[in-house]
């Protein structure tokens, strides 16, 4: 248990730097990689069970949401012209590096997925393409959570087993808010399904991590963080009821359950974006839990 | 199995390990904060070897400090810590300045005498470093000497190693984008030279040298200060077993750690990442799976309809 007392610093100065990232860049990443790799699963899933208008649907708005979410990242960086870089070297130990070869793979596969399926031609590649889209696309949703938690952020460092369910859940969440929204309702049945389990993944893993993060979980509930996180929950629950209970049948509730899963899952990955910044821009949630670590390790020695 | 681990604990041929046959010593610091006099020679030293620009200038208000931090265009900082402690013996050396009377300000309940903290610090060139292991070009390098270097014709601007490192050291630079920190001057070692600001210590408050050399003669000063009565003599970052597998730099302290901005017990990010890894597929299979039940539920929901019926 960290005591939730008083800790040293230099003149309340941050001890780590916040990650010097733009939220709508590199939030809004976490959230687009999400949608778009389990949108993938989800159109696979469409096409295999006969569902073709949520397929195509699923496929195009996968491509719409990777591509936007390239952008972002090369947007981010400080030296767009560089970008290339990001592919000099393949290394497990940087999760970036790891995600930009898996960008690499998964985009031109969910492009191709979305062209041949508008386009009606060249099924087989479409086919494959749609494969290779839905097996790559659960790790372009997971591994964000890895991206974020290996860093010295507390909020996100100390939820690193956590963060990849809650990662997982929100985009399954995104996914099935969009084929709620694009799909027909009579197609939409799985999206519904999925929705309702997403919530409680989301609901699970956030607590989940609250339990373990401490006093350091406050950041997850207060300010900017809190906000997003409370609305978050609120439209999240409010998408998969709506979904569940009216989706089949109303066209008009569909579209607000899908647009309120979304924007559910947006607020999820900007509100986690909010509590790591603001963990790392306060002393006290780098000194208190590691001071406690030192004082018991010090305890075992002696 | 061995306990040995690839992403953190004690590391004895870092060089080689990175890939340089025939590596010279591990090179490092050893700043000694109990005989800095805070005249940031260091500071300007750095600036000037180096050419980094200027952060501006500020008064920050809150001590005679007004460089405030490590960052992308302040290699070596200087802190001054203002602290009104019980009478500490005054250890051999060091510079007493008479700045207020020594009787306690009687409105501050702790009483005792006013001392001034100061030390130099630096980008620790930890053996397991953060920034280097998440660096997603390649531009961050372990140098021969077992310094941590960024490659600035490579980097670009990603911005990983800044919440990466456990110190807060590396930064971008707003006006480049690109990440900058200490390269111990790189370049001044490869010429035999010693860094810019441990040449311009006059307290010789900046050590360099090999970096068990630099242990040896850190204890023995440890030993002699806590002889004179200084019991808060503490090395940190010296140990190679600890969260970061020891510092390249390393400091003897007369305070805590976290007094002087620096963490008590940092680990390098990475060491977590094969957990992390495993939870990250998990998660993925979870996802895949959550959404094939999503679609087997309706069918058999469907076909058990189909059947009543």
């Amino acid at each position: 248990m960290v005591p939730h007392t008083e800790f040293e610093s230099y003149y309340g100065r941050p001890v780590i730097k916040a990650p010097s990232w733009a939220a709508r860049d590199i939030a809004g990443y976490f959230f687009l990689g999400g949608l778009a790799g389990a949108g993938s699963v989800l159109a696979a899933g469409a096409q295999l069970t006969g569902r073709p208008r949520t397929a195509t649907a699923m496929k195009v708005s996968s491509l719409a949401a990777v591509s936007l979410s390239a952008a972002a990242l090369v947007h981010d960086l400080g030296v767009p012209s560089r970008f290339p870089n990001m592919l000099r070297v393949l290394k497990p130990t940087s999760p970036m590096s790891v995600g930009s070869w898996l960008l690499a793979g998964y985009g031109p596969a969910a492009g191709a997925a979305a062209v041949t399926a508008v386009s009606g031609r060249l099924p087989r590649v479409g086919a494959a393409a749609t494969a290779t889209a839905a097996l790559l696309g659960p790790a372009v949703a997971s591994y964000t959570a890895v991206l974020a938690s290996d860093t010295a952020v507390p909020a996100w460092h100390g939820a690193h087993r956590e963060l990849p369910y809650l990662f997982a859940a929100s985009a399954t969440a995104a996914a099935s808010g969009m084929a709620l929204l694009l799909g027909p309702t009579h197609e939409s049945a799985p999206a519904r399904c999925a929705a309702a389990l997403a919530v409680g993944a989301e609901e699970v893993a956030t607590r989940a991590a609250e339990r373990r993060l401490g006093m350091v979980a406050e950041t997850y509930r207060q300010g900017r963080a809190g906000n997003l996180l409370r609305a978050a929950r609120l439209l999240t629950a409010t998408g998969a009821t709506t979904g569940l209970l009216l989706g089949h049948r109303s066209r008009p509730a569909a579209v607000v359950g899908g647009l309120a899963l979304l924007a559910g899952s947006a607020c999820t990955r900007f509100g986690t974006f909010a509590a790591g910044v603001a963990s790392a821009e306060d002393p006290k949630y780098t000194v208190a839990p590691q001071r406690a670590a030192a004082n018991s390790s010090d305890e075992a020695a002696s | 199995m061995t306990d040995r681990h690839l992403l953190s604990g004690t590391e004895p041929d870092l060089a080689r390990d990175a890939g340089h046959p025939e590596p010279p010593p591990r090179v490092g610091f050893f700043t000694d904060t109990s005989v800095c006099i805070g005249c940031k020679a260091c500071e300007v030293a750095c600036k000037e070897w180096n050419a980094i620009p200027q952060d501006g200038l500020s008064l920050t208000g809150m001590s005679y400090d007004n460089t405030q931090g490590l960052g992308a265009s302040t290699w070596r900082h200087v802190a001054f810590i203002e602290q009104q402690k019980p009478q500490v013996p005054a250890p051999d050396g060091r510079t007493r300045l008479p700045l207020v009377e020594a009787e306690s300000d009687p409105s501050d309940g702790a009483g005792g005498e006013l001392r001034w903290l100061m030390s130099s610090d630096v980008c620790k060139h930890c053996t397991h470093a953060a920034c280097l292991d998440v660096c997603p070009t390649g531009s961050l390098f372990r140098t021969e000497f077992g310094t941590v270097v960024v490659q600035e014709d490579i980097c670009n601007g990603c911005g990983y190693c800044v919440p990466a490192c456990p110190y807060g050291v590396i930064e971008q630079r707003p006006s480049d984008g690109r990440a900058f920190k200490c390269t111990m001057c790189y370049d001044r070692l490869g010429a035999g030279q010693e860094p810019a600001c441990a040449k311009a210590c006059p307290t010789e408050s900046i050590q360099f040298g090999p970096l068990d050399e630099l242990r040896e003669r850190a204890a023995l000063r440890v030993d002699q200060l806590h002889a004179a009565g200084v019991d808060d003599a503490r090395l940190y970052g010296h140990e190679p077993d600890d969260g970061v597998g020891g510092d390249g730099a390393f400091f003897l302290l007369l305070d805590k750690p976290e007094v002087y901005g620096l963490p008590p017990n940092p680990v390098v990010t990475t060491r977590d990442l094969p957990t992390m890894w495993k939870h990250a597929g998990a998660a993925a299979l979870s996802l895949a799976g959550g959404l094939a039940v999503s679609f087997a539920l309706p069918a058999l929901l469907g076909e058990k309809r189909k059947g009543t019926r």
